[in-house]
């Protein structure tokens, strides 16, 4: 059974030069796995992930023939009982932890807050439980942590802090949207350990959205190619190096590369074609 | 000769308690015409020496010598002819009010040109972007037309060294590919000698044939690209890197 | 028809051809934005509408405002002759309210020319400078912004001497410390992003970089909060003028007609509201545009 199905998704912005539209017909589903969306900035990523929790604000338009999780149509629900599926059920992570954390709140409150919100549970098995949290992401010493203010922390505890807040709710679907971006090449690696662990172990859906196509041949199990709001290519994550899209071929072949020199870059040479065809739907 | 010498550079900020070391005891050297890279990751060091050789960040001790003439803490105004820079963030460095004609035009006037007419059409061919992103203001511009415009703004006063601050790492990387090109073929074409920051190993390992390591303000080993390739670090941090990178 | 689409897609081309167009072309995509909000339209409206008045004050005022008839005084509203009805001196109200929008917007515009300005300078010299002359700076600011700002006006006023001039000196003295406050908040931001570093990267000095590059960003915020204190101000003018410190009689200026009205208040309550009306009106007018202008100048509402 899909945890997710995503069926015919547009997001429109109209603009005083007509309507834009950021994602144009997408469809996909997602069941107990780590499903990537790649595309390079505007191919409508982000908006994808953000229109599932339907987080795009007016004057955006989100219409979608279903956004079914688990069967139910979100997009039949009302705002107050969207409220309950997000963080509930589905959580999001976002680029940067600076954002998503409130700064005049210790680590500790703000983690307790949140799981008290979600769980009937007095302070101090909301604390046991908030340590427990920040261990299973990692984190020595978590009672230092919980005493701490977000400016204290790097990017890569930020980041690790966030997760274990999202996953408070044990949520079914976690979108995590250029989640190690802003961090280093090292603590890159060890945030995806902790995402995929969590992931394998909950049976979460994961959706991972990010430019970067390596790490998702990496990291995940299915990868969609987005390019101006449609999904030009899905693929096994293992086989994205043998995609077959132009635009895809392009993209792997625009990086530098250490093991394969060369004086030039190719450059990506952008056919209209890509995005006027029709979206390729990523359902199973 | 060397385009470049530094020596037992040490860039702090701050002063008293709130001292903070930004680079410690940094040396190396940048042939004529050639190009070095910096890597680490953030908060090693590494756009603090750039910032401190264009004399952004005021507090140094050591010797930093361009072009055979050793600098002084205050630059005098044709340093900036010699050497310029490249910012990371093409939409943080271009002011948000001022057109394109505007940016390169009050820059070619502070450098004293006088066809500031020609010399800006001129400059918006080099990096290929034309005549028609002349009038235009950043807003309407995407992050590699930013780019082009930040490299032909640095490219104005016709430097012999440009720094360049992770220039790609804000871009695609169909852009970042093509951001790259540009500066490798103005490297042929003008004689340039490059110092490029960045985080990515293969960006540097493209662009640059040598680079210096950076951790926690201090260079960790210095080596050819060649020896990147072969994944032949010496420094367990560097091969730490090297194998976080592929 | 055609002509009038093709110019509209001159001004919002994305690729301006010259330094006019790219110009003209931000202007007009300003104006756009500026003119989907009604409130901020209709603000602009009463202003536009006010200064037309002011400028035509000889052809639309019934009466000559300084004329006295003893014989008519504290006429009712619309008795024959005098719409709004006279005041304790038989003047007409009306032709009163319309020679005093001239005052009102002589003490608007020179206190707009000179509290910004000085603010303006001070703030940006102070944020950019830093050290010693911030400290200095921003401790003279601090004291002007400890005193109550009608007190401090009567204060200057009393050493200055009664009169409309000394009055606007007398507000515009009080007024510029939140804008010093606004602009080096602002310099302070703008000094240290990449893009002032990349000017300075070409030897450009402070002078160069304060008044081209960190003014043009401060000024929308100014002109913002101008807008917005547009209100206080013309209060303040009219709080002078009704303590008898600001514009003199026989002068028709709206506080001080609130001031002459306010001992009939009970029995004719006309002659002190009508001009109070007129305050109100222009004050919300003029707080109308500034939301509206925070929205078209803000440069990180338009970024997209």
């Amino acid at each position: 059974m899909n945890l997710l199905d995503v069926e015919n998704l547009w997001v429109r912005f109209p603009s005083r030069r007509g309507v834009f539209d950021a994602v144009r017909g997408v469809s996909f589903t997602l069941g107990r796995e780590r499903l990537g969306i790649v595309g390079e900035s505007g191919s409508g990523k982000s908006m994808t992930g953000r229109a599932i929790l339907r987080l795009i604000r007016p004057p955006g338009i989100v219409t979608a023939d279903q956004i079914s999780l688990e069967g139910v149509d979100l997009m039949k629900k009302s705002e107050r009982e969207m409220r309950s599926v997000r963080g509930q059920r589905i959580s999001m992570v976002m680029q940067d932890p600076k954002f998503s954390l409130n700064p005049v709140m210790t680590i500790g409150n703000q983690i307790i807050e949140a799981y008290r919100l979600h769980n009937r549970a007095s302070k101090s098995e909301a604390y046991a439980k908030s340590l427990e949290m920040l261990e299973a992401v990692s984190i020595r010493d978590p009672e230092r942590v919980m005493r701490a203010y977000p400016h204290e922390m790097s990017g890569g505890m930020g980041q690790r802090i966030m997760i274990a807040m999202m996953l408070i709710p044990n949520p079914e679907i976690l979108i995590a949207d250029e989640p190690t971006s802003a961090l280093d090449v090292s603590v890159q690696r060890q945030v995806l350990d902790i995402m995929d662990r969590l992931v394998k172990e909950r049976g979460m859906g994961l959706i991972f959205i990010s430019h970067d196509l390596n790490l998702v041949a990496d990291f995940c199990d299915r990868v969609l190619i987005m390019y101006a709001g449609r999904i030009v290519e899905i693929c096994d994550a293992d086989k994205l190096h043998d995609a077959q899209h132009p635009y895809t071929r392009g993209l792997l072949n625009s990086l530098p590369r250490l093991d394969a020199p060369k004086d030039r870059l190719e450059v990506l040479q952008r056919d209209p074609e890509w995005a006027d065809a029709d979206s390729v739907s990523g359902r199973v | 000769m060397s385009m470049l010498q530094i020596e037992k550079l040490n860039v702090w900020f701050g002063a008293g308690r709130d001292r903070v070391d930004a680079v410690k005891g940094a040396g190396f050297t940048v042939e004529q015409g050639a190009s070095f890279g910096l890597v680490g990751e953030s908060g090693s060091g590494k756009s603090t020496i750039l910032r401190a050789i264009t004399g952004l960040a005021p507090d140094w001790s050591g010797t930093i010598t361009v072009d055979g003439k050793q600098i002084s803490k205050a630059r005098v105004k044709t340093f900036y002819k010699t050497v310029q820079m490249v910012f990371q963030d093409p939409y943080a460095s271009l002011h948000p009010r001022h057109s394109v004609d505007q940016v390169l035009g009050e820059t070619l006037h502070l450098h004293g040109f006088r066809d500031i007419d020609t010399r800006v059409v001129k400059l918006l061919d080099d990096v290929g972007l034309g005549q028609k992103f002349r009038f235009r203001y950043p807003h309407q511009l995407s992050g590699g037309q930013r780019q082009r415009v930040a490299i032909a703004r640095a490219l104005a006063p016709e430097p012999q060294l440009l720094l360049l601050d992770e220039p790609t790492s804000a871009l695609d990387v169909s852009v970042q590919a093509e951001i790259l090109n540009l500066l490798t073929d103005l490297r042929k074409d003008r004689g340039l000698t490059y110092l490029m920051v960045s985080h990515d190993l293969s960006v540097v390992g493209h662009m640059c044939e040598r680079l210096a390591v950076m951790k926690d303000g201090e260079i960790v080993e210095i080596m050819d690209v060649a020896a990147l390739r072969g994944m032949q670090a010496t420094h367990p941090y560097s091969q730490h890197l090297l194998e976080a990178s592929i | 028809m055609s002509d009038t689409t093709s110019w509209r897609g001159w001004l919002l081309s994305d690729t301006p051809t010259s330094r006019r167009h790219a110009k003209l072309s931000a202007l007009y995509q300003g104006w756009l934005s500026f003119r989907s909000n009604t409130m901020a339209m209709f603000g602009l409206g009463i202003l536009v509408t006010l200064i037309l008045i002011a400028l035509a004050a000889p052809l639309l005022a019934p009466h000559d405002p300084f004329v006295q008839n003893l014989g008519n005084r504290l006429a009712p509203l619309g008795t024959e002759g005098h719409v709004l009805g006279t005041d304790s001196l038989g003047r007409d109200i009306l032709s009163r309210l319309i020679y005093g929008s001239r005052i009102t917007l002589y003490i608007v515009a020179l206190v707009a020319l000179i509290a910004p300005i000085a603010g303006l300078l001070v703030g940006t010299v102070s944020g950019y400078a830093g050290g010693w002359i911030d400290v200095v700076l921003m401790r003279i600011t601090d004291i002007f912004l400890a005193f109550p700002r009608l007190v401090l006006a009567l204060a200057f006023v009393a050493a200055l001497g009664a009169g409309i001039e000394n009055a606007v000196l007398a507000i515009s003295l009080t007024a510029w410390p939140p804008y010093a406050r606004i602009a080096r908040a602002e310099t302070l931001t703008i000094r240290s992003s990449d893009y002032i570093a990349a000017i300075r990267l070409q030897g450009a000095g402070a002078l160069r970089i304060i008044t081209r590059h960190i003014w043009p960003l401060c000024i929308s915020s100014l002109i913002v909060r101008v807008t917005l204190d547009m209100a206080g101000i013309i209060l303040a003018a009219a709080g002078l003028g009704f303590l008898g410190l600001g514009a003199q009689p026989p002068s028709p200026e709206w506080g001080a007609m609130i001031s002459e009205g306010r001992r009939f208040i009970l029995d004719h309550w006309w002659v002190a509201t009508m001009p109070g009306l007129a305050i109100f009106t222009v004050s919300l007018a003029f707080n109308l545009l500034g939301d509206g202008l925070r929205d078209v100048l803000d440069p990180k509402s338009s970024e997209k």
